[in-house]
């Protein structure tokens, strides 16, 4: 009997080739897009249907299954974002680059979200689209640091050193996020004592909660449907400069 | 430390030497602070309450000027490549440099204030209290700045890009600078304020010029 001596990768190994993220995880995206899916569907119908109108706030707490899903991936993106980070400094793994780049716009997009749908249901509770209330000016400046993000990505030529540097940045945003809020909530108690508005709304009650947690899974779901997809994007498109690049120097040649 | 000292030294020198830049600094600081009464009209009564916020808007603005010069000409002439091969740390080089920076850029709008002072018709103790939190809070600026700068200098954009970046970052520094300013919230407030922007200085300086510094490092291959 012989013993197989030869050292066998591991499937982080394995993940850390491109080519080989795709091939393993190309597979996922079709029931993760059905899954989310579904959980729209099923979350929709039980936001806009299924459940009674709040008390005070009437049809307008719908919004809350769009806006409180996405406030809660603005925050979570940011995690992904600097969880890549440091993947990205400490072991220098690809795909954490590659999950980077690919987190950004979809952090941006789903902080601009909660921004857009929290402004539509305060015009009609709070009477005003804006508000300098804390929770709301932290957000705003999430946003500011995901543009700064994006913008810092598109800034690089080589995106291979891009993603070092755009790491140092995620995470000295992700030290000063906390420090932004604190001082965003000490500022506006400061300044309007006593808020009226409580954000965390009335207590609520079984047929409310339950479009909003599946509302809260589907959105999730969605991030990660769209952040596989993002990242095979991103994978065939490093692709395709290195091969241009490549068919540029030949033919100088 | 020798090396430290002479990398501070020859920032000094080189900012000292380099045609005023540090004049146009103060003046584009007090231009900005005089302007805006012919925004809002030359109300003393609303001058002086929004002056606190006024000088330190000028003072963040002015020292966002002054940091393309930070990493910038360094990278052009090959110095950075020289110190990143240097016996010294990078970090310490940086931080030199951030150190350099608040000298240069940041304690002359602290001297130029009073005329500030004077003209958004600020009482004495309220400008006092300015000094105070300006001196507090413009290093924890130089600290965020000088990550900006280390974060775009190997890009083409980057002078544009760097306040972009930094902007959000500082705001905590904004609000408790002009926290440390208005007696809105009583007396206790305001030094509230003040410690927690020392404090907030402090954790910035020291930690800027490593993420600055690791910035740089893998940014040039």
């Amino acid at each position: 009997m012989t013993i197989d001596t030869t050292p066998k990768m591991s499937w982080w190994n394995r993940l850390s080739h491109p080519g080989q993220f795709v091939v393993q995880t190309r597979p996922l995206v079709l029931p993760l897009a059905v899954l989310t899916g579904v959980l729209f569907v099923i979350g929709l119908w039980y936001g806009l249907f299924s459940s009674p109108p709040e008390k005070y706030m009437g049809d307008t707490v719908r919004i809350m299954y769009v806006h409180v899903p996405t406030a809660w991936l603005s925050q979570f993106v940011y995690a992904t974002m600097a969880v890549s980070a440091l993947g990205t400094l400490v072991w220098r793994h690809p795909m954490a680059d590659v999950s980077m780049k690919a987190a950004a716009p979809l952090g941006a997009t789903f902080t601009a979200m909660a921004l857009f749908t929290g402004s539509l249901w305060g015009r009609p509770t709070w009477g005003t689209f804006w508000e300098w209330d804390g929770r709301m000016t932290s957000t705003l400046v999430l946003l500011f640091i995901y543009l700064g993000i994006v913008a810092l990505w598109r800034a690089f030529d080589d995106q291979l050193r891009a993603a070092r540097v755009v790491a140092v940045f995620t995470l000295v945003g992700a030290v000063n996020i906390p420090i932004i809020k604190f001082s965003v909530d000490w500022w506006s108690t400061l300044h309007q004592p006593a808020s009226v508005f409580r954000a965390d709304g009335p207590t609520m009650p079984g047929e409310i909660l339950t479009p909003l947690f599946v509302m809260f899974f589907a959105f999730t779901f969605l991030f990660i449907t769209l952040q596989l997809a993002a990242m095979h994007t991103e994978v065939r498109r490093r692709r395709i400069t290195t091969l241009e690049r490549r068919a540029a120097r030949g033919d100088a040649r | 430390m020798s090396g430290f000292l002479s990398v501070l030294s020859r920032e000094i020198r080189l900012s000292l030497r380099g045609g005023g830049e540090i004049l146009t600094l103060v003046l584009f600081f007090v231009i900005v602070g005089a302007v805006v009464p012919f925004a809002v009209g030359p109300d003393k009564a609303l001058l002086a309450r929004i002056a606190p916020g006024i000088v330190w808007i000028a003072a963040f603005l002015a020292m966002l000027l002054g940091l393309e010069k930070l990493f910038g000409p360094d990278r052009a002439d090959g110095t950075l490549a020289l110190y990143r091969l240097a016996d010294i740390p990078l970090s310490a080089v940086v931080a030199a440099k951030v150190m350099a920076h608040w000298l240069t850029a940041a304690l002359p709008l602290i001297l130029a204030s009073p005329a500030l002072a004077l003209l958004l018709a600020m009482d004495g103790e309220t400008f006092w209290r300015t000094v105070l939190s300006l001196l507090l809070g413009t290093p924890a600026l130089a600290g965020f700045g000088a990550i900006g700068a280390a974060v775009t200098v190997a890009t083409r954009r980057g002078s544009l890009l760097a306040p972009i970046l930094i902007a959000p970052l500082s705001v905590p520094v904004l609000i408790f600078g002009v926290g440390a300013i208005s007696a809105s919230g009583g007396p206790d407030q305001a030094q509230a304020a003040a410690l927690l922007l020392a404090a907030l200085s402090l954790m910035v300086v020291v930690l800027s010029p490593f993420a600055a510094a690791l910035a740089i490092d893998w940014g040039e291959d």
